[in-house]
């Protein structure tokens, strides 16, 4: 029995510790916004929050999450208002739109690290996170009005 | 194992055991998790826009003025769809074309997926067709409902009909209006014959309003907050989960054992299921039935299966690259295309001052999209086959799905869901079938099968390796007086599609998709050009569309020829090309769809040459501008595309560095300028992938490359700055989706032979390919 936090509630799930997080996530929770993509920890769709960090899913099993507090693309704003998220809609970020919660995800943790990241900042660490319909510029773009408005409104916790 | 669901149900679902106590957390959190079997075909229709991906219901009556959309008597307005989304925000390009002839408000748009009924006749989403195809068709059917609801409110008003205006969702006259959903209320049936919308007027292009303005796409906000929902999310009560054991090549294999010996202790496991296909789509596969994804995973990693090969397993990359010479060497190989005088080629040859000739090739590439290929396949209470999958061609899969399933075209339905990424992989169905054969032996309960991503990529219908031969013949004069061309690969179509294959001029079928690209517009005095299917290729795996299909490797052999020939013969490659393009004869061009001809193409060469600053002689060391020109996907939808691309190459490593790619396109009408440069952006930088990063090869008839730590696309990291125009104009509106992909790869080898002096005939150009051509350079 691992015991856990998802978006805030406590649950606690009789499976075999050695599933992915990812898998427990999507199969036994319900939460499908974080997708399966590469399997192995390289394409970053599957990227969630455990402990605030940003972790890959689909290579951390069940067992290494217990006790912490993990956070999914369906938790990262009760509304899905996070100024990364309206950026996202306003320069219409997405395509297939596949990864993008995973992209949001990593930007969230980028922009939570470094509230003012430098544009090498950002391709340093967006570009674990693949996306084939190649939105690159848009992504960068977005992460960038987003953390402007955050240091606008005074929103970095 | 995962114990806290049973096996039969899903998460949400009315446990019927006691467990219900240890799950309840978790069952609380997954209440609103929607299950998606729909009780009728009807139902398969999916809106991108809501959560639960339930198409919208109509409000009271709804009037209906032709099969592709409904008003109610709220004036909303439902367009129905029947091409996929997969990142072109497809519909609310049809949606806006069909809603501007109507006179409707945009905020009253929305979209429905359908299903796969016959009624909507044929459906494919690839080709770049889309918006091209659904232009006339969409416009009549806006134009039919506006006259509909002009005709209505003049009867009830006793004035005429042409004095009624129709516009911003209302109807108005003389001082009175209503709104759409008011005359709905009122009572409206009226239907349009095929002949009676051929003849309806169509507003002039400066009375559309909605196209060219900029507009949210309206699938865009469920990208952004895990709610839209892709095929991987499909799930129905009851259903199984499937992995799928491969066979070591795509055909020729057959099981002879199976041994899941070490497996049943996986808990959840169920069985593994030997898979007989009657449609030939995946033979030799095993299929891995448990309680959960991972139970099958784990599982599937403990089953021993033994197989009978055949030949395929001894084949190479490099026997099917020998292949694609040998056929290029034969003279008899091939269908000859029609390009007007191939019957003069070998007198201008033969009569020639001087002759050029080179080979170009392209390695094996994956369409890698990030969704895995999955099916949940199921019948339902009707005895209908429901097929739940993200798919680009529906019409090319039933017929398929009939055959594995044994069964009447009205006994399978295909729900479309949001499809993570298409580029082509998802024009062939196939991985549907096996998902369909599961549920078949299984009596018809629900199997979703998702495939591992090295297996997806085992699977995959990859963009072949291709062998393209040009000859250029020029007088004493240096005049071009002859072109001869030869184009060779597996071919995808005549695998799937043969019927899609039109006849060259020598009675011999070609496959359009694997030559396109090779029959340009440039004046080159004779001209022919073959296409050559190679088998070896075809028996060893399953050629596949791949974003832009043959342009995508025939551009790079011509545009990186006529820089060669025209340095071959000491002239400006730029003013070499625009000499050549001449728009006369077969080149001048046809309405509707390629008015203006080499024209056109011309003129968005001039312009990226200009925009880029080409021929500038301030850039450092080891860097250039090259450029070149395609005509997008085919001559009967020309896209005039221009790319340049500015680069810089490391002499050490062989790295090549892009900084920036310039595009100039000529689509025609813009209909949604902020979908037209997402697809600009995103296709171009697919081609910068594919001509850089993106390569794999056949080893013992399957591919090597399966995941990202061996296959390594295009990351941020690399991704460089894009400048894009878009040409004015308003000619009919052709397709965006994969011309920017086109001129990236020979745009590219043109300026790395003008930074440092080398060429590259195949891609991709790697860092070593570059090292090794500096070095043989060198000495």
């Amino acid at each position: 029995m691992i015991e856990c936090t998802i978006n805030g509630e406590t649950v606690r799930l009789d499976a075999d510790p050695d599933m992915p997080l990812l898998w427990a996530l999507r199969d036994l929770a319900g939460l499908t916004g974080t997708k399966f993509g590469c399997g192995i920890g390289l394409c970053g769709a599957c990227t969630v929050h455990v402990g605030g960090r940003a972790t890959r899913s689909c290579i951390t099993p069940l067992k290494d999450v217990a006790g912490a507090h993990i956070t999914t693309i369906e938790g990262l704003d009760a509304d899905g208002e996070h100024p990364l998220q309206q950026t996202w809609r306003e320069l219409q970020v997405p395509q297939c739109g596949y990864c993008q919660s995973g992209q949001i995800m990593q930007a969230a943790a980028l922009l939570k690290d470094l509230p003012n990241p430098s544009d090498d900042d950002i391709d340093a660490v967006m570009t674990g996170n693949l996306c084939r319909c190649m939105t690159y510029p848009r992504i960068r773009g977005a992460i960038r009005e987003a953390a402007a408005a955050m240091k606008e409104a005074g929103t970095h916790g | 194992m995962a114990d806290t669901v049973d096996s039969r149900r899903l998460p949400g679902e009315a446990p019927a055991t006691p467990r219900l106590t240890r799950r309840s957390f978790l069952v609380s959190m997954c209440a609103a998790g929607a299950v998606f079997g729909f009780p009728r075909a009807g139902l398969a229709a999916m809106n991108p826009q809501a959560a639960d991906g339930q198409p919208l219901e109509a409000a009271g009556q709804r009037f209906e003025p032709t099969l592709w959309y409904w008003i109610d008597t709220e004036g909303r307005v439902n367009v129905n769809i029947i091409r996929a989304e997969m990142g072109q925000h497809v519909g609310t390009a049809i949606a806006r074309i069909l809603a501007d002839e109507l006179g409707a408000r945009w905020e009253d748009v929305h979209i429905e997926h359908v299903d796969s009924d016959p009624k909507w006749g044929t459906m494919v989403t690839g080709g770049s067709w889309s918006v091209w195809q659904s232009w006339p068709v969409y416009r009549r059917a806006g134009a039919a409902g506006r006259l509909a609801l002009a005709e209505k409110a003049a009867a009830l008003w006793g004035v005429k009909a042409d004095t009624v205006t129709v516009a911003d969702g209302r109807v108005s006259a003389g001082g009175r209006s209503l709104g759409f959903g008011e005359l709905v209320q009122k009572g409206l049936d009226r239907q349009f014959s095929e002949d009676e919308l051929k003849a309806l007027p169509l507003k002039p292009h400066d009375q559309l309003t909605l196209l060219g303005r900029d507009l949210k796409a309206l699938d865009i906000d469920t990208k952004t907050n895990g709610q839209a929902i892709y095929g991987i999310d499909a799930k129905v009560e009851g259903m199984v989960h499937a992995v799928p054991i491969l066979p070591p090549t795509r055909y020729d294999c057959a099981i002879t054992t199976i041994d899941d010996s070490a497996a049943k202790d996986i808990k959840g496991y169920r069985q593994t299921l030997k898979l007989d296909d009657p449609s030939g789509t995946a033979p030799g596969w095993a299929m891995v039935i448990a309680d959960s994804h991972w139970a099958a995973l784990r599982a599937a990693g403990l089953i021993k299966v033994s197989y009978q090969t055949g030949d395929a397993t001894r084949v190479s990359e490099a026997e099917i690259q020998a292949e694609n010479r040998r056929l290029a060497d034969d003279p008899e190989a091939g269908s000859v295309l029609d390009t007007g005088n191939p019957d003069q080629v070998d007198a201008a040859f033969e009569g020639a001052a001087d002759t050029f000739q080179a080979d170009y090739t392209t390695q094996t590439v994956l369409h890698f999209q990030l969704e895995p290929v999955n099916a949940l396949v199921f019948r339902n209470d009707d005895g209908v086959w429901e097929v739940h999958t993200g798919n680009q061609w529906q019409s090319l899969c039933l017929p398929w799905l009939q055959k594995a399933l044994g069964v009447d075209e009205d006994q399978v339905v295909m729900r479309t869901y949001l499809l993570g990424g298409g580029f082509g992989r998802r024009l062939n169905g196939d991985y549907a079938i096996p998902a369909a054969l599961a549920s078949k032996a299984l009596d018809g309960r629900p199997v979703k099968m998702i495939l591992t991503r090295a297996d997806d990529s085992h699977f995959d219908s990859v963009r072949p390796p291709t062998l393209s031969r040009l000859r250029m013949a020029f007088d004493a004069d240096k005049r071009v007086v002859g072109m001869d061309s030869a184009v060779v690969s597996g071919w995808p179509t005549k695998v799937m599609m043969p019927a899609f294959m039109p006849k060259g001029v020598n009675g011999e079928p070609y496959d359009p998709f694997s030559s396109d690209g090779i029959d340009h517009w440039y004046g080159v005095g004779a001209q022919r050009a073959r296409a050559i299917s190679n088998e070896l290729a075809e028996h060893t795996f399953r050629p596949g569309w791949l974003r832009s299909v043959s342009p995508g490797w025939t551009n790079f052999a011509v545009e990186s020829f006529m820089d060669e020939a025209a340095r071959h013969i000491g002239q400006d490659p730029l003013r070499f090309r625009l000499d050549h393009f001449k728009a006369e004869g077969r080149n001048a061009g046809q309405a509707p769809n390629s008015v203006g001809g080499a024209r056109r193409q011309a003129a968005v060469l001039e312009r990226v040459a200009a925009l880029s600053g080409y021929g500038r002689d301030d850039l450092p060391a080891d860097s250039a501008i090259g450029i070149a020109t395609t005509y997008g996907q085919s001559r009967s939808m020309p896209t005039w595309v221009g790319g340049a691309v500015h680069l810089s190459v490391d002499r050490d490593s062989g790295r090549v560095d892009v900084h920036k790619i310039w595009l100039v396109v000529d689509c025609g009408t813009v209909v949604d300028p902020n979908g037209a440069r997402a697809q600009v952006e995103g296709s171009a930088l697919w081609g910068l992938s594919m001509a850089l990063y993106e390569g794999t090869e056949f080893k013992n008839g399957r591919v090597a490359d399966t995941n990202l730590d061996r296959y390594a696309p295009l990351r941020m990291m690399d991704t460089p700055e894009i400048e894009i125009e878009l040409v004015d104009s308003t000619e009919v509106p052709v397709g965006l989706g994969e011309p920017g992909t086109t001129v990236v790869a020979p745009a590219i080898a043109n300026a790395l032979h003008a930074a440092v002096g080398v060429r590259l005939r195949h891609l991709p150009i790697t860092p070593a390919a570059v090292r090794e051509a500096l070095q043989r350079a060198e000495s």
